[in-house]
């Protein structure tokens, strides 16, 4: 079936109470936010009662694609919005698979879910088609096992997407995330949690209808993508993504002395380490596989084959497990890792109950840290015995996060910011705005980042970049706070296309215009993205004051202190200070620009 | 020389869909429904992909069972389809264990691959290609 470009604009309402739906259009919110971040925040504003409990059917879940999605290279995420269950407020998500490729050939920019259901379902989106099925038998199963069921059981193989929890989804560990096609995952802030409080355990999206390029349009916009598609597979990203990966910065960045290392006990692992964690070795050990998400040729992702014997008798398993920067780092270099197939296993328990693995590496160093210091005893532990690098004890303290149980594995399940809050050891509780911290211990912008960024994400403004810049030079730290917010700002537009960070630097302002005129959105400009952007970021932090979110406030860990960066020593007083002109200029331009 | 499209090397395929996504841009389309390749998962991304496809048989068992003769050999290898004489009865789909020949539902009409290459030049990876038959 043929539907038009401007079809972005319907957004398909699912009511999971009423097991109703309807679709309409919104056109208003397409047309001034273009999609993605900017028409989910929007939505979110919405749907989104203040001062609801996030795992109460009050909160919405909304995914949004944007304009760009599907029609050019690398446009190929999607991104879910809620109230965070982890930090109580702007819980937001990215994710690539084929899932915002199913949404856009399913009809739709925004899909909204509401309500919550009794029984336990999975919902498939089949086109205009929407079903309401029974997930009862499915419910306490991992995420490998659900989407293996639901791909035999549902049509749609090949075009589609299965979006589904662990575990932990159904148990409300506060980090549980959602995983798509197996490998890819929205993996922050606790969208799985979310999911599991609306009895929702997975949704199934078929691709069934095309987007057609007007006539009019059909040479420019060929032109544009095939300018677009050089651009890709010509860029250093290109080959740095897919040689490599992710992981292939890992072990420059732990030389710099920038990756936290055993719950930032130091910012450097020792040298046999690092190698042993670095992107070449877990290439050329165990890199099986490298595929992609729909409509990108990079192929970033690295599906790494680890074969083991798991019983006597020759019973051997080989399981398929997919590595990156961020999983490397939480499980590996913070957990105190000295073997690469040990990363990987821990990679693979995290994933199959379905946690976010970045939450779930530095809750657990935190465990370990607070665990020495006689904080929390065995008895907290159910007998654990946590100690750096102790694969089968970290295995099973991942099981206990998910089943609970002792009072101190639920407190753990909430996160590592409220678990410090009741047994202490807050000075090593690695959480900004209560979200678990990324490797980076770069120097003052990647923590002005994690403090101030909306996500509190190091994707939210890339502090951890600027550092690298910025070593043996001088510096005005409002320029650097200027620079990050521009960073963030601009990072909204790629964000509302919805096009993959990793493309960035493909698509310039000046792309992304040609991108759209080629597809009949005309009256753009550089000026109108800019500011289109911040009113996306004042709009995402507006919606974090509301819900209580005070940067006056934001605790900081003095771990971060207390560790030389690659900048050396980090002063409190001056990450303040930077935390005081961000709220200074974000306000004051609050009412000029826009 | 008359060229064929070929599957050079699968496991260099990582699903990136560019080539589907080619082959329906020639119709003005972004989306699958006008494709006559498809790239789909070997059962479970972790055993990679199967790429489908026309392979251009030597003795085409979908020209054999074309009862209007709309699909016939094109001269040195590989079909045609005279969409004119087709009238949708779908043998050719049945007759095709490949399961390359796929279904215009918009037309009622099967689509067959006209080995243009399109779909191989997005191909960055080498994993098709177009070969001399």
């Amino acid at each position: 079936m043929l539907m038009k470009v401007e079809e972005l604009n319907r957004v398909l309402y699912v009511d999971l109470t009423k097991k109703d739906i309807k679709v309409r259009d919104r056109t208003d919110l397409f047309d001034e936010y273009l999609g993605g971040s900017g028409v989910a925040i929007k939505l979110l504003e919405e749907e989104c009662p203040t001062g609801i409990d996030p795992l109460s059917a009050a909160n919405p879940i909304i995914f949004a694609v944007g304009p760009l999605t599907t029609l050019y290279p690398t446009a190929s995420k999607t991104v879910a919005m809620f109230k965070s269950p982890l930090t109580g407020n702007l819980g937001e998500s990215h994710c690539g698979g084929r899932s915002a490729m199913a949404i856009r050939l399913a009809g739709y920019g925004a899909i909204v879910i509401t309500g919550s259901s009794d029984p336990l379902l999975y919902l498939t989106i089949d086109g205009d088609k929407v079903k309401f099925r029974d997930a009862s038998s499915i419910g306490g199963m991992d995420a490998q096992t659900v989407g293996r069921i639901l791909r035999e059981v549902e049509t749609g193989s090949g075009v589609r997407t299965i979006i589904r929890t662990g575990r932990a989804g159904g148990k409300l560990v506060r980090y549980a995330c959602a995983v798509s096609e197996t490998y890819r995952h929205f993996g922050r802030l606790g969208l799985g949690a979310v999911m599991g409080s609306k009895n929702l355990k997975a949704i199934v999206i078929s691709a069934d209808k095309s987007v057609e390029i007007p006539k009019d349009k059909r040479k420019e916009y060929g032109e544009v993508y095939d300018e677009i598609h050089d651009v890709v597979v010509k860029s250093d990203a290109m080959k740095k993504y897919h040689d490599l990966g992710t992981a292939g910065k890992l072990y420059e960045m732990n030389k710099l002395g920038g990756m936290a290392h055993k719950n930032l006990e130091s910012a450097s692992a020792p040298e046999a380490i690092a190698r042993e964690l670095s992107g070449e070795n877990f290439a050329n050990k165990f890199l099986s596989r490298r595929i992609s998400c729909a409509h990108c040729p990079v192929g970033c992702v690295h599906l790494a084959s680890l074969r083991e014997l798991y019983e006597p008798g020759y019973y051997f398993k080989t399981t398929t497990i997919p590595y990156d920067n961020e999983p490397i780092y939480a499980v590996g270099f913070m957990l105190g890792m000295e073997h690469a197939e040990d990363c990987l296993r821990l990679i693979d328990a995290v994933d199959t109950v379905g946690m976010d693995i970045m939450s779930t590496g530095v809750v657990l160093a935190w465990a370990t840290e607070a665990y020495a210091k006689g904080l929390i005893t065995k008895a907290h532990t159910d007998g654990l015995d946590l100690r750096w690098g102790d694969v089968p004890t970290y295995l099973a303290a991942v099981e206990k996060i998910v089943e609970m149980p002792t009072e101190f594995y639920q407190n753990l399940a909430m996160g590592v910011e409220h678990a410090s809050s009741v047994y202490g050891g807050q000075d090593y509780a690695l959480a900004f705005g209560g979200n678990e911290m990324p490797e980076y211990h770069t120097g003052i912008a990647c923590y002005i980042n994690n403090l101030t960024g909306a996500r509190h994400s190091h994707l939210d403004s890339a502090g951890y970049t600027l550092d690298q810049k910025l070593i043996g030079k001088e510096f005005d730290i409002e320029e650097v706070v200027k620079s990050l917010i521009a960073e963030e700002e601009w990072r909204q537009i790629l964000s509302s296309l919805v096009v993959c960070f990793f493309a960035r630097a493909v698509y310039t302002s000046e792309r992304v215009l040609k991108a759209m005129a080629a597809i009949g959105l005309e009256n753009w400009s550089p000026k109108k993205l800019e500011v289109v952007g911040r009113k996306i970021h004042r709009a995402k932090m507006n919606f974090k004051f509301r819900e209580g979110f005070d940067l006056a406030k934001i605790r900081i860990p003095k771990r971060i202190f207390e560790v030389p960066t690659p900048h050396g020593l980090l002063k409190e007083e001056d990450l303040r200070k930077a935390i005081e002109i961000y709220s200074e200029m974000i306000s004051a331009q609050k009412s000029g620009d826009l | 020389m008359v060229k064929r499209l070929a599957v050079l090397d699968v496991n260099k395929c990582i699903g990136c869909m560019e080539c589907m996504f080619a082959c329906s841009r020639r119709e003005g389309r972004v989306g699958f429904d006008k494709s006559a390749i498809r790239v789909r998962s070997a059962g479970g991304i972790e055993r990679g992909f199967v790429v489908v496809v026309c392979r251009a048989c030597e003795y085409p068992p979908c020209v054999k069972v074309c009862p209007t003769d709309a699909l016939r050999l094109r001269k040195d290898g590989g079909v045609i389809l005279n969409k004119d004489k087709c009238i949708g009865c779908g043998f050719c789909a049945q007759a095709c264990i490949m399961g390359a020949i796929f279904w215009d539902d918009e037309q009622d009409k099967p689509i067959v691959c006209r080995y243009c290459g399109d779909c191989a030049d997005y191909c960055v990876h080498d994993a098709i290609g177009l070969v001399d038959i």
